[in-house]
């Protein structure tokens, strides 16, 4: 039944690639959340008037932010060329395309932190202050739990980004749904392929939305 | 155990400087309840953080229990803070913590040891009233128990000192009763200095047992409670102290009476500490020939004792309502004749 409504899945290859979209999404995730939270941080940390006033510091951090968030990704990827062959020895793969994932969404997520921070009541941090704290301190007690349902809906908002992201980077031989459904789908005109890769990404995207939800009403006590 | 010697804090605005504290020198003891009362932009913010050093004087030294806080720098001004707890406005609690967790930041802080964190903080909620609400958060609680929690955090560490930034004024009247009285507790029970900034007037009369009145970022007048009440010498004062003993329609409401009292004089009479307890005006009925008509009156409770103003028709004869005037002044009441038909 399914195999005439779509003669051209082959489901292992189907599965294939679905893997290596989840692998690439996950690690990609990851390491923004990381790298965009120390960006974030930094980013909040230098403005005026907060603990490590630096407008040096500052303007270097959001000029590099600012630039790699402006540029297209598909873009982005080609530029990154060189980079990702010294770093990673190939271009193909989906190794070969998280260096260009993770440039690509760390500063939007940086930016996300920043404001997120931002939002936070100045007089908690002067209160922790008062009693003593240090900075890292109220890093760590602080700004990232009293920030922390902002953070989640801000990494779910972008892991939806990047599932698309992958599927573009699939286009120059990441692998993953995207590669497949270009391949397979576009190239060699299986338009059934397509629509089940398609299929297969929405899924991906509604369950991270799903978890993203669940976990931010849980930990937001406000 | 706080001497602040001609403090100056001046602000750099895009407009020009701003001084906010213009050469301040205080004395605050030990064990006491002092009050800076003023009205917004006096300045008694900037004050009050650079007891802790969260601002840093321009100039002038700022002692508090033996340190210079304008001079201490990271570990050691971190520690210096752990002996000086302070209280908001706004509360400032941490909402991703419950009552107890927010309570134990402060001793995350110092290092204290889990287990002892525990006690400490099962005693402090004790102390501030919270039994039963230990697992709540901030979101969950009325505005007087943030408060309680904001104090018991402040006192976790066992400060010398604790600093109330306008700590009832996002209060309703009848919680920041009940959070003033809890203050006075704390002060007798722990002997903890007490340095408050207000701008209500009822804050200062109800716990302070010193205050100073601060305008333009200068200490214009400072003293015994009772005293600065009793003998108020800036206008500033006046106007504060007139704030809370006489009703704004007082005035107008006793002058509305002068045409209904054609002969004799309508005086007021103040009345501070001891003096309000005495049954002066049967006295003077008994010794002078003279009519005593109560027109209005308002006596306030200090922490040090009672403060009020009566305002009273006289009648008789002239020679006779003088006497009895001279009588009333001998009794330590101050009286100032305010309307004279004699």
């Amino acid at each position: 039944m399914l195999a005439n409504l779509l003669p051209n899945v082959q489901w292992e290859t189907m599965w294939a690639a679905t893997v290596e979209t989840l692998y690439m999404t996950g690690m990609a995730v990851a390491a923004t959340f990381v790298l965009g939270v120390v960006l974030g941080l930094l980013l909040f940390l230098t403005a005026k008037g907060n603990l490590w006033e630096n407008r040096l510091a500052n303007t270097v951090i959001a000029a590099f932010v600012n630039i790699f968030r402006s540029i297209p990704f598909i873009i982005l990827i080609i530029l990154l060329i060189p980079f990702t062959k010294w770093l990673v020895g190939t271009m193909l793969g989906a190794n070969a395309a998280l260096p260009a994932l993770i440039i690509g969404a760390a500063p939007f997520y940086a930016r996300m932190v920043e404001i997120a921070l931002r939002e936070i009541d100045k007089g908690v941090i002067e209160a922790a202050q008062a009693m003593g704290a240090s900075t890292w301190t109220i890093i760590w007690k602080v700004l990232l739990p009293e920030s922390l349902p902002a953070l989640v809906s801000g990494i779910t908002v972008t892991a939806v980004s990047l599932v698309g992201y992958t599927a573009m980077a699939g286009v120059v031989g990441a692998g993953g749904l995207g590669n497949l459904a270009y391949l397979e789908g576009f190239q060699r005109s299986h338009n059934d392929v397509t629509f089940v890769a398609t299929v297969l990404v929405l899924v991906i995207v509604f369950v991270i939305q799903w978890i993203g939800d669940i976990v931010t009403s849980k930990i937001d006590k406000r | 155990m706080i001497t602040l010697e001609q403090v100056t804090k001046v602000y750099q605005a895009a407009n020009g400087a701003v001084t906010a504290v213009d050469n301040v020198s205080l004395e605050i003891r030990e064990g006491e309840i002092f009050g800076i009362i003023g009205y917004s932009g006096a300045g008694k913010s900037s004050l009050i953080r650079l007891l802790n050093g969260l601002e840093k004087p321009t100039s002038g030294r700022v002692i508090v229990a033996g340190r210079d806080m304008a001079r201490v720098k990271g570990r050691e001004l971190r520690n210096a803070r752990q002996e000086i707890g302070m209280i908001f406005q706004h509360f400032n609690l941490l909402w991703s913590r419950t009552v107890r967790e927010n309570i134990a930041f402060p001793l995350e802080i110092a290092g204290v040891p889990r287990e002892e964190r525990q006690k400490r903080v099962d005693e402090l909620i004790q102390l501030v009233g919270l039994t039963g609400r230990e697992e709540a958060y901030p979101s969950q609680l009325s505005g007087g128990q943030k408060q309680r929690v904001g104090i018991a955090r402040a006192l976790a560490n066992n400060p010398k000192v604790l600093l109330c930034d306008e700590a009832t004024s996002a209060l309703d009247p009848q919680t920041t009763d009940a959070i003033l009285d809890l203050l006075v507790d704390i002060n007798k029970r722990l002997g903890l200095t007490i340095v408050l900034i207000t701008h209500e007037m009822h804050v200062i009369r109800k716990i302070c047992d010193r205050v100073a009145v601060m305008e333009s970022g200068k200490i214009v007048e400072q003293g015994d409670v009772l005293h600065v009440f009793r003998n108020p010498q800036q206008p500033i004062t006046k106007r504060f102290v007139k704030q809370l003993v006489e009703p704004e329609e007082t005035e107008e409401a006793v002058s509305h009476l002068f045409g209904h009292y054609p002969n004799g004089v309508i005086a007021q009479l103040t009345f501070v500490g001891a003096a309000a307890g005495q049954p002066l005006i049967t006295q003077v009925v008994r010794q002078f020939a003279v009519d005593v008509n109560i027109l209005q009156g308002k006596i306030s409770q200090t922490h040090q004792g009672a403060y009020g103003v009566l305002f009273v028709h006289i009648d008789g004869a002239a020679d006779e309502i003088g006497r009895a005037l001279d009588y009333i002044q001998d009794q330590q009441v101050a009286v100032e004749v305010i309307h004279d038909a004699r």
